[in-house]
């Protein structure tokens, strides 16, 4: 893969870690951290230590599955306090457009330089399925919102902001969910309202992935915007089986499961790790994809020999 | 039309209780289509009441009505003539419905026998579902004339989101994927050039988001 | 009488209660024999929901019931009409009942001056 000419600080939109690897034409590398259930900040800080020096960013989540954590915002602080790049996710489930744009300035502010702008899962998941949806726009105007505060420094009535806010917008991407025929005319439209990169959902099925990769690829979407592929490592057969089944768009061959029922229950995970390898490894090869997002949800201490065995160490600095 | 469910009997028993002499107000419009507020089931709901009542030792008397309307002052005002006689109403109209005899007969307590529920269809006999809300600036000629702010449940304008499974949403198997919906309809009228086009911000100043609403036509004012 | 138990709607059989029935039979055709095809399946889901009804009337559930037999079957019918009074025998006048004579015995009590 041809690496193109390293970006002048001038054309760089955020001045992000992320984006500036990415900009150098490396092989981009993210994890992701779920806030704790309270407002004791340690969970953080011990899962940040397993994170930090193995990747160019890391996610942290937003109220995920409509349970409450804290706040994405405040994960991000705490993550720049360890000395890693936050990723920092927003939903548009819980916020108005007003509360959006606050946070993103706030954000900005304390210097946070990525976003991933999200739907988020409905709140009946979640532990209040009773409170208010909010849905004022979706993830793809949200995107639209971001760019256009950045590029233009103007809030949406047109007044000028008092400091644009400096952000490197990402999107999520499911290549694994119905219908398979808009997904790509989707991420289009994700491309064109602002979308700087794409993290996709966890890939198992890398046949149909690198289906999905030859359409985007087509319509010269990688170009565009950089790919990152998800990858998350296998703890237990009874996991597959259970993601499998549960969550919505996930595509896991029988076969990958049959591979880590095989193995006895203690050795599972070191299975599950090494078909995550093995995909990272494959994915590199892959035409259009321009990192990976490691999601070893309550995991962490994985990532660092994931990324290692993936020849992905040490991180490079720009 | 406006689709509402009965109350259970045990609410409607703990409203009633202090009162010994009611009127119990069914409506002739969207409720008795939906079989929930009609003149048969005042006739229902005024025999279940009066049961409840007597086997308590507390037998109680009920005016059964069935008016045309709830929501426009010429039928409502059709009780004028008895309502002083009757300690309360309850009405199995819509919540319009409900506050309009309160307005209009603001001395007698007027309590609700029903859950309004929402505006939608008939599907099928004994099905209705939900398909709009009157979010007061209609997009229907974008979207294949399906409903995004009703039908999906993130009221998502460039969906599907990543939890449309098989053609139904990620809450439950009974609710299509509104997106899915669109898509098959504008493939079908080979207008998928509308499903690639960014919409802009929705203004809700239009729905009940910007206040509680109000129309006034100067053709028809006196 | 009625042509069939398709015919027989929620408030006829409320009213029967409130005429001072303290049980209610609903006797209609075998399922899948209905002569006006679906008739006696209404039926069944009716009886549930005025059953439903005075369960929360605590006048009790149980004093609906819905039998199904072809119309040659008479002897099943007589067995059928034994085994609801037997039922409702055992469980007893319905609570309106109660209360109307509980009512009517205050009432005697106090017109012939006795003391409560």
């Amino acid at each position: 893969m041809s690496t193109p000419a390293e970006k002048t600080s001038d054309l760089l939109k955020s001045g992000s870690n992320l984006e500036k690897i990415l900009a150098a034409g490396h092989f981009a590398v993210t994890a992701e951290c779920g806030p704790p259930r309270g407002a004791d900040p340690e969970p953080m800080i011990e899962k940040s230590a397993h994170i930090k020096g193995n990747v160019d960013a890391c996610n942290v989540t937003d109220n995920q599955t409509s349970v409450v954590r804290m706040s994405s915002l405040a994960g991000c602080v705490i993550l720049q306090q360890q000395g890693i790049e936050p990723l920092m996710q927003m939903v548009v489930r819980d916020r108005n457009r007003i509360a959006l744009q606050s946070d993103l300035l706030g954000a900005s502010a304390l210097g946070i330089r990525n976003l991933l702008c999200l739907s988020g899962d409905h709140q009946t998941f979640g532990d209040d399925p009773q409170a208010k949806n909010v849905h004022d726009i979706d993830s793809i105007q949200w995107i639209n919102l971001v760019r256009s505060m950045r590029d233009e420094g103007k809030f949406p009535s047109g007044k000028k902001l008092k400091g644009a806010p400096k952000m490197f917008i990402g999107c999520a991407a499911n290549p694994f969910a119905d219908p398979y025929a808009i997904r790509v005319p989707r991420l289009a439209l994700k491309v064109a309202a602002g979308a700087d990169f794409i993290q996709t959902q966890c890939i198992f099925n890398l046949d149909k992935f690198k289906t999905y990769m030859a359409d985007v690829v087509a319509r010269g979407l990688h170009k565009k915007t950089a790919i990152l592929a998800g990858v998350t490592p296998i703890k237990s057969a009874g996991m597959a089986r259970f993601m499998a089944k549960n969550v919505a768009g996930m595509d896991i061959p029988a076969d990958l499961i049959k591979r880590v029922a095989a193995a006895p229950k203690e050795k599972q995970p070191d299975v599950g790790i090494d078909i995550a390898v093995e995909t990272i490894e494959q994915i590199q090869a892959i035409e259009g994809v321009a990192g990976v997002h490691v999601m070893a949800i309550e995991w962490e201490a994985k990532v660092h020999e994931i990324v290692s065995r993936a020849g992905l160490l040490p991180r490079p600095t720009v | 039309m406006i689709t509402g469910d009965p109350k259970a009997l045990e609410d409607i028993v703990a409203m009633a209780e202090p009162h010994d002499k009611i009127i119990l107000a069914g409506c002739h419009g969207c409720v008795t289509v939906c079989r929930a507020g009609g003149e048969k089931e005042v006739q229902v709901l005024a025999s279940a009441l009066r049961l409840a009542r007597e086997a308590a030792g507390r037998p109680i008397e009920i005016k059964e009505v069935c008016l045309e309307r709830q929501c426009d002052p010429e039928y409502v005002e059709l009780l004028r003539p008895y309502i002083a006689d009757y300690e309360a109403v309850i009405s199995i109209a819509c919540g319009a419905g409900v506050q309009f005899l309160a307005e209009h007969h603001n001395k007698t307590p007027i309590f609700p026998g029903l859950n309004t529920t929402f505006i939608g269809v008939a599907e099928a006999q004994g099905v209705w579902s939900e398909r709009c809300q009157a979010c007061g600036d209609c997009i229907l000629h974008l979207t294949g004339g399906i409903c995004p702010v009703t039908r999906c449940s993130k009221s998502i304008f460039h969906g599907p989101c990543g939890g449309s499974v098989q053609g139904h949403c990620e809450l439950s198997a009974d609710i299509p994927c509104a997106w899915q919906l669109i898509i098959d309809r504008l493939e079908s009228l080979d207008r998928m050039d509308l499903y690639e086009q960014l919409h802009p911000m929705k203004g809700w100043r239009t729905s009940r988001h910007g206040g509680p609403r109000k129309i006034v036509r100067e053709d028809l004012t006196k | 009488m009625v042509p069939c138990t398709g015919r027989v709607e929620e408030v006829l059989m409320l009213r029967a209660f409130e005429n001072g029935a303290d049980g209610v039979m609903v006797v209609g055709c075998l399922e899948g024999d209905c002569h006006f095809v679906e008739g006696n399946l209404r039926a069944r889901k009716r009886v549930a929901r005025v059953a439903a009804l005075l369960k929360a009337a605590k006048v009790g559930a149980d004093r609906v019931r819905m039998f199904n037999l072809s119309a040659g079957e008479g002897t099943k019918f007589a067995a059928f009409a034994k085994e609801m009074f037997e039922h409702i025998d055992g469980l007893g006048p319905s609570p309106i009942n109660i209360a109307r004579s509980e009512a009517t015995a205050n009432r005697r009590a106090s017109s012939s001056g006795d003391t409560p």
